[in-house]
């Protein structure tokens, strides 16, 4: 159960010292219970009294990091609620099941997808690598092969010697060992301890996998991926929804990991079922997703899906600012003014895109805002679009002298002309959607 | 500690919402769980996929799409493939020519399109108008009287012109509803309320909360979709109880991903299965967040679609 902040409260030296950065212990107290502030923040805590809460004030999951990855750490399980924290994360998958010429040629797949989105690097961040049984020199070699790749890794075999094996060829590596069970734990659990890696638990029914995870933690593994794919899409769907709300709303703590769903396995081997329920466990409690692979098709929608759900909804997303040439445009053609807000650039570029005619799009600093929320808060104004041309010069750059407002904002037109002189203003269109016709009947 | 399971059954449910007539109608909603939830209660109405035809012709589409219903002559033709398509519950037909910003075809000639349709399919129909919002108001008034008696549902009345449509479609040919908002739960629950004042039964009404392409914005559907579902299911608003009908393949087949050609991007790969795969992305997340109906338009997506459906329900 989670703390209330008086049960902190009582605790604390109650001095309002403020050597923790807050005025009163009873403030400290409650953003300690919110988790917004770690209780080692206050100097005069005992080592006790840590031990006491610490069990107490710990989150319902776990956040485990590996390499420059974080899995879990949720809190919440729509994501209006506060916000996802930790993005689902992807892997493609080489089996022994496979030809070794599959195999290669799968591998070499893996760095193709690998691009920016407003700011965020898309590329699949893991390999998956799955041992058959009586494969085990064929899987060592597929390791090591693997493991030559600048990608993180998911080594697949209930085999607990082979794994050590593997673990060793793929040192230096970050890895998650994913094939203990309810007979093999103790065994896989060594293993992975001492390579440092996490360890990946399934079992044949959520009590199984509860069980093997209560008996992991008894042996002090708390670095732990639940397995949580199942013998079908059905199966796979009830588990990871049952981990992740046992963990979260039930407060078991004992789910509080995150989990690892084999679409790969509940596809096979169709890529539009295999996006299909890629999509399905991003939106839905998939911390690592599997894929057999990962190409642009699947990565332009699953990865900017992904970006959408697991943005802050306190936070908007925004672009850089910057003068973005679109179809083509060069120094002859006409500009048009927006805001840094995410979703306005993308729409109005997209529409820009669809009309074929060159245009210089010149994107603001406007703090993220959509357009009518960022000139109510000053964010952008004729004062900034004046700022914006002279410190982007684009004077210099440009020297068609035509400049298209937002529809939303014609009342700064006049502002705007008598700040820019030299230039055309021109109002554009309210709507996003009416900018291929504003444009195409637009005389120059 | 044993494993204690964690239930969220709800004492409210969503609307049962039926659409067309005899065998082949359809009836979506009626689920007291969340999306796909059946470890929670049986969800007895799976969600359900419509093959999006429009009035324009489907030449303009990709060559899968295209080479699909080529060689249709006439809007019956179209509608007889849509409805051969394997997973594919009811025909959504969009009025894209009468626009009046772009064909401005007349409302006798899309009455007569609707008329070839309904001949064409014994499925549901669905009729998305155009994006003229106050020709939409004639439009469906003319379309309701035609397609009397098949119970279609006509996609969609706004803010701005639900008066006419509640009263005309709603009223007075007691077709249903589809309320449409952006993104915004307050203004779907006022849309709900507001044409439910003027008459129209609750179980009358789907609600189009918003839709978008995977990427654009999609975090705002998805937000929309929970939000709307935890009100009706916890907290019992009927006026939010309406099932969501989200119109998919308008959305996806417009984004640059889906709509530049290989030779401008090589890297990317064709564009046919770019354009697929953002289709079953999208609409596999919007079932997820809670859409009870996605509208799609190629073959190959509502196969996956509606093969995950199958697999999940």
């Amino acid at each position: 159960m989670a703390l209330k902040g008086l049960d902190i409260f009582k605790l604390t030296p109650k001095t309002n010292c403020k050597q923790c950065g807050v005025p009163t212990c009873m403030a400290f107290s409650m953003k300690v219970a919110q988790g917004s502030l770690p209780l080692e923040k206050c100097p005069f805590i005992t080592d006790d009294v840590k031990d006491q809460l610490s069990e107490a004030t710990a989150p319902p999951m776990k956040t485990l990091k590996l390499g420059e990855h974080t899995l879990g750490g949720e809190t919440v399980l729509e994501r209006h609620e506060k916000t996802f924290v930790s993005k689902t994360l992807y892997a493609m998958k080489v089996s022994t099941a496979n030809d070794d010429a599959a195999n290669d040629a799968l591998l070499e797949k893996v760095p193709k997808v690998d691009y920016d989105r407003i700011g965020e690097r898309m590329y699949c961040e893991f390999v998956f690598v799955e041992g058959t049984e009586g494969e085990n020199a064929r899987f060592l070699d597929l390791v090591k092969k693997a493991a030559a790749l600048d990608r993180d890794l998911i080594l697949a075999t209930s085999d607990a010697d082979l794994a050590k094996e593997a673990l060793a060829a793929a040192s230096g590596k970050n890895v998650i060992l994913a094939g203990a069970n309810a007979s093999n734990y103790e065994a896989m659990s060594g293993a992975a301890t001492a390579a440092n890696a996490l360890l990946g638990v399934s079992g044949e029914s959520l009590e199984e996998l509860h069980d093997t995870v209560a008996a992991l933690e008894k042996l002090g593994n708390k670095n732990l991926v639940l397995v949580t794919t199942g013998k079908n899409a059905k199966e796979a769907f009830r588990n990871t929804v049952e981990v992740r709300r046992g963990a979260i709303k039930g407060s078991d703590r004992t789910f509080g990991y995150p989990s690892l769903v084999d679409v790969a396995a509940l596809s096979g081997g169709d890529p539009h079922m295999e996006a299909a329920y890629a999509s399905l466990f991003t939106a839905k409690y998939g911390s690592i997703v599997v894929l057999t692979e990962m190409d642009y098709a699947k990565a332009l929608p699953l990865y900017g899906l992904r970006q959408n759900i697991f943005t802050d909804p306190q936070k908007p997303m925004k672009v850089d600012p910057g003068i973005y040439p679109l179809n083509g445009a060069d120094e002859n053609s006409i500009c048009m003014v927006t805001v840094d807000f995410a979703l306005t650039y993308f729409i109005v570029s997209g529409e820009i895109e669809r009309s074929g005619i060159p245009v210089n799009l010149l994107i603001s600093d406007a703090g993220g805002y959509s357009v009518l929320t960022a000139w109510a808060a000053g964010k952008f104004s004729a004062s900034s679009i004046a700022k914006f041309i002279e410190e982007y010069q684009v004077e210099e750059k440009i020297k068609n002298r035509v400049l298209v407002l937002p529809g939303k904002v014609a009342v700064l037109k006049g502002e705007v002309q008598e700040k820019l002189p030299n230039w055309k203003v021109v109002v554009g269109t309210n709507e996003a959607v009416e900018i291929i016709r504003f444009l195409k009947d637009f005389q120059y | 500690m044993p494993l204690t399971k964690t239930s969220q059954k709800f004492n409210a449910s969503i609307n049962a919402f039926t659409i067309g007539t005899g065998d082949k109608a359809v009836t979506m909603g009626g689920e007291n769980v969340l999306p796909f939830y059946t470890f929670d209660a049986p969800i007895e109405n799976a969600p359900k996929i419509g093959a999006e035809i429009s009035d324009l012709g489907m030449d303009k589409n990709v060559p899968g799409i295209r080479d699909y219903y080529a060689g249709a002559e006439d809007f019956t033709e179209l509608a007889r493939r849509a409805s051969a398509i394997p997973g594919v519950d009811f025909i959504a037909f969009a009025l894209d020519a009468a626009d009046p910003n772009g064909e401005d075809r007349s409302v006798e000639e899309c009455v007569e399109e609707c008329k070839q349709v309904a001949e064409g399919t014994d499925l549901p129909i669905v009729i998305i108008g155009s994006k003229g919002i106050e020709k939409n108001e004639t439009l469906f008034d003319k379309v309701a009287d035609a397609l009397s008696g098949k119970n279609v549902l006509l996609m969609s009345a706004r803010e701005e012109n639900y008066k006419t449509i509640a009263a005309s479609a709603g009223l007075a040919y007691s077709q249903k509803i589809g309320a449409e908002s952006a993104v915004d739960i307050n203004l779907a629950k006022q849309l709900n309320v507001i044409i439910s004042q003027m008459g129209v039964k609750p179980q009358s009404i789907a609600m189009n909360v918003g839709a978008a392409s995977a990427g654009y914005g999609f975090e705002y559907v998805v937000s929309t979709m929970e939000r709307v579902k935890m009100a009706a299911l916890q907290q019992n608003d009927n006026m939010l109880q309406m099932p969501i009908v989200t119109p998919v393949a308008d959305e996806v087949w417009n984004v640059k991903e889906a709509v530049v050609s290989e030779e401008d991007i090589p890297e990317w790969g064709p564009q046919e299965e770019r354009g697929i795969q953002m289709e079953v992305v999208t609409a596999s997340a919007c079932l997820a967040s809670g859409s009870n109906a996605v509208i799609l338009r190629h073959p190959a997506s509502i196969a996956a679609v509606s093969k995950m459906i199958r697999e999940l329900i």
